[in-house]
């Protein structure tokens, strides 16, 4: 076990020297530049601002640069706004992704769960239809759709809600129940469908019903046998979705002014703001990874049949 | 329902009583920084107008030069020195603020290493700046001196008529350099050591949220400033702001935050105030491609769009239709340009040897994408088809892939533009098309034109100079249709004038906080 998480962990360095090396050039390749605008530098000065960042410098030498910073654990400054680091950057955009991306996951989870399992059980009957029909509206109402007709109904015709803003200004917490629902809603419905499938197909596994056989009450069956079998798919799903889904999105956070990762990605790619890009594709990337990494290792405590030794 | 609808609306309720000297708005795009010699945008114009002040400050009401810093001045007989008395004041940590303090910040613009973005603002204007600017001269050739700590002298190069009114740029604000030495850039625009001269101080910054600015109770006119704290927002999706402002939860929407594709909705409002402005739309001809080489191309192209039924049917934002390029300031006359004449299009395209559009070449427009521009541009091929027999495809590129196509590879052959003056002059407008100008993305040449403008430069403020730009105008226009002028932008605003004041119309669009009040 211990092996597999160091092996696990190594793994890491090489992905993400590649996605390093990847995003470098990608983002060097696309036409226009950081301090490019309407009214332009002089030359003068557009040089001397590319020498402070060392724009000046050959593109391997930039390169070799930022993978010295990088080590160092330095993500370097941002290019576009001069007065904060990458780091600063990150680190005041992460926590609202995360708390609006945990609790959409949170009561998707509980919710979407809650649905599978009951529609699975009661198959083919007026609840199911209703969840399942429910679900399909939920998988494929876009977010922008969603977002701004929550808004419509419950903060401009009536002032239930503020329509937008984040924590700290004059709404307090109501700020986060309609981008924390907006953000739910698909992947509730995503993970009802999923259990109810999979639900399903385990309750016809010999396990079961050897379970039942056993004479074990059909609430013990569901709860210890069923649901824990059920679950691999969901947890599968949940890791990637888990990561996207507090790395921010751009629909939600646009939608509800959230000041999150989204935006600051969409942001920074607008403005080439380089280093900026980089530091939200690295930590993008090493969440992701990560997320995977636990989903697997939530898979040895769901599947008995699975070990790393 | 109702049950859990009110339980939703307690808590509002309870924190919605508005203060009233808390004033919430949303200033756009997150600032490139809070430093006024680092910024060019209009949102961090807006604060650094807020934490910083110059000699001289934007009325409220005409948005012209007023004594700010400085109490008052005196102008030497040939116009190029001015002599600044200094109000005796502090800046915001205590500190004495000095004549001394103007010079070093100014120097600190044109320092090459602070790589300033409007250094060439100083450098242009003030006597051996450029110099220093370009590394080819001493700092001791800038023609700044403090001779008294309340004295402060300045040497333009020229009689400059507009030296008031650009004094209110934020590259020449006074900012304290002690602070930028001893925390470092970065670090002293942070609220924990933020000091500043202005009406207000920095109290809080959240990236991508907002930035929190409350009364300096060390400014020279404190007792004045009526609001408590300005909050800026900072939302770049107009339509958002604009929610949210109908939901009551912030006080005004400036122009650069209006939503254009619901001004259908919004011009009907009372609390929606607009009047001509001084950003003028247009397109310029990559001069140098085939067939816009070709003046009667290019006139005959002019001639066949009616800009007032794009203004009236298409925009219906109230903006001014014009052919002319410079709008009209002081004693200053935009020129008549090509205006709409069907008759006249067709004739000239016939002679150019495109007779109802025969073999015209398929042309393209290239803008950046917005649905502002997407509207205006195929309004025009439409034009351009009916009444000329012209083909037009329209090319639409993301903003920084737009800029590098039209200002680096010129790789165009019509581009989208507008353009805003920094200061209130017909120069700032003219300037940018003189032979390899920065600017003169159309590759215009013309020594009669550069002629022109470089006289101008050394005449007084007057008819005579006004003339002299006029001529030039005439040239770019009228003459060369270098450029393709459509309109002059409305300036406009939302703000419920019964609660708030000190928000004025004025055709620069400036609105310094200053003078912001509750009514």
């Amino acid at each position: 076990m211990l092996r597999f998480m160091i092996r696990r962990a190594l793994s890491l360095i090489p992905t993400v020297f590649l996605i390093i090396t990847f995003a470098f050039v990608i983002i060097r390749a696309a036409p226009g530049g950081p301090f490019a605008s309407e009214k332009q530098l002089p030359p003068e000065i557009l040089a001397n601002v590319q020498k402070r960042y060392h724009l000046d410098e050959s593109l391997p030498r930039q390169y070799v640069r930022y993978l010295g910073d990088f080590a160092r654990g330095d993500l370097g400054p941002s290019f576009r706004y001069k007065d904060f680091t990458v780091g600063e950057l990150i680190g005041d955009a992460l926590p609202p992704s995360m708390l609006i991306g945990a609790l959409a996951l949170l009561i998707s989870v509980a919710a979407g769960v809650g649905a599978g399992v009951a529609s699975a059980l009661r198959q083919n009957s007026w609840l199911d239809y209703a969840a399942m029909s429910l679900a399909v509206i939920g998988i494929s109402v876009p977010l922008f759709v969603t977002g701004p007709v929550l808004k419509l109904y419950l903060a401009l015709k009536h002032p239930w809600l503020p329509t937008s803003g984040w924590l700290g200004g004059r709404s307090g917490w109501l700020v986060l129940v309609m981008p924390v629902l907006t953000l739910a809603l698909p992947y509730m419905a995503g993970i009802a469908r999923l259990t109810r499938a999979s639900v399903l197909e385990v309750l016809r596994a010999d396990y079961v019903r050897t379970a039942r056989a056993k004479g074990l009450s059909e609430r013990v069956v569901v709860l210890r046998h069923v649901l824990k079998g059920a679950l691999l798919p969901v947890v599968s799903y949940l890791g990637p979705a888990f990561a996207g889904i507090i790395t921010g999105t751009v629909v939600v956070e646009t939608i509800f002014a959230v000041p999150g990762m989204g935006r600051l990605s969409i942001q920074a790619a607008i403005n080439r703001d380089y280093t900026l890009i980089m530091g939200d594709v690295i930590v993008f990337s090493v969440i992701l990874v990560l997320m995977n990494f636990v989903v697997d290792l939530c898979y040895g405590f769901l599947d008995p049949r699975i070990s790393y030794s | 329902m109702t049950a859990f609808t009110s339980i939703l609306a307690l808590p509002l309720a309870l924190s919605l009583p508005l203060r009233a000297q808390d004033f919430v708005f949303n200033n756009g795009s997150e600032p490139q920084s809070l430093d006024p010699a680092l910024i060019s945008g209009v949102p961090e114009g807006r604060i650094s107008a807020a934490l910083f002040e110059g000699l001289t400050v934007n009325d409220a009401e005409t948005a012209l030069p007023v004594p700010g810093l400085a109490s008052g001045w005196t102008v030497s007989r040939d116009l190029r020195t001015y002599t600044f008395t200094l109000r005796e004041t502090t800046w915001s940590d205590g500190t004495p603020l000095t004549a001394r303090d103007v010079v070093d910040a100014w120097m600190r613009v044109l320092d090459p290493k602070t790589g300033s973005p409007y250094a060439y603002l100083l450098g242009d204007n003030i006597e051996g700046a450029d110099a220093y600017l370009k590394g080819r001269g001493p700092a001791s050739g800038v023609a700044l001196r403090a001779p008294a700590p309340r004295t402060f002298v300045v040497t333009f190069v020229g009689p400059l008529p507009y030296a008031l009114a650009m004094l209110t740029h934020s590259a020449f604000m006074v900012t304290p350099t002690f602070a930028v030495r001893r925390f470092g850039p970065g670090a002293w625009t942070k609220p924990a050591h933020f000091v500043g001269n202005g009406p207000f101080v920095l109290k809080e910054w959240h990236p991508q949220d907002r930035i929190v600015v409350v009364r300096n109770p060390r400014y020279w006119d404190a007792g004045n400033i009526r609001l408590r704290s300005i909050t800026f927002l900072t939302i770049e999706d107009q339509n958002v702001a604009f929610d949210k402002y109908k939901a009551g939860e912030i006080d005004y929407v400036p122009d650069d935050s209006m939503p254009s594709g619901r001004i259908d909705e919004i011009r009907l409002r009372k609390d929606y105030h607009h009047m001509p402005g001084s950003m003028v739309y247009y397109f310029v001809f990559n001069l140098i491609r085939r067939p816009f080489d070709d003046v009667r191309v290019r006139k005959s192209l002019s001639m066949a769009v009616d800009r007032d039924e794009l203004t009236r049917r298409v925009l219906k934002a109230g903006d001014i239709p014009s052919a002319g390029f410079v709008p009209a300031m002081g004693g200053y006359r935009t020129t008549r340009g090509n205006g709409f004449d069907p008759d006249r299009a067709r004739a000239l395209l016939a002679q150019a040897g495109y007779p109802g559009g025969r073999g015209f070449p398929r042309i393209t427009i290239t803008y950046n994408t917005s649905a502002r521009h997407k509207l205006i541009c195929e309004w025009v091929q439409q034009a351009w088809k009916t009444i000329l027999g012209v083909d037009v495809e329209l090319h639409n590129l993301e903003w920084n892939t737009f800029l590098d196509t039209k200002q680096k590879t010129h790789d165009f052959q019509i581009a989208r533009s507008g353009w805003v003056a920094d200061y209130p002059d017909p120069s700032n407008y003219l300037d940018m098309f003189k032979t390899g100008a920065g600017n003169n993305d159309g590759l215009y040449a013309n020594p009669r034109y550069d002629a022109l403008l470089a006289r101008a430069a050394t005449m007084l403020p007057g008819p005579e100079r006004d003339r002299a730009l006029e001529q030039a105008e005439e040239l770019l226009v009228t003459r060369d249709q270098a450029v393709l002028p459509f309109f002059f932008y409305v300036t406009r605003y939302v703000l419920d004038d019964r609660k708030w004041g000190g928000i004025h119309l004025n055709a620069l669009d400036i609105h310094h906080p200053r003078w912001w009040r509750p009514r």
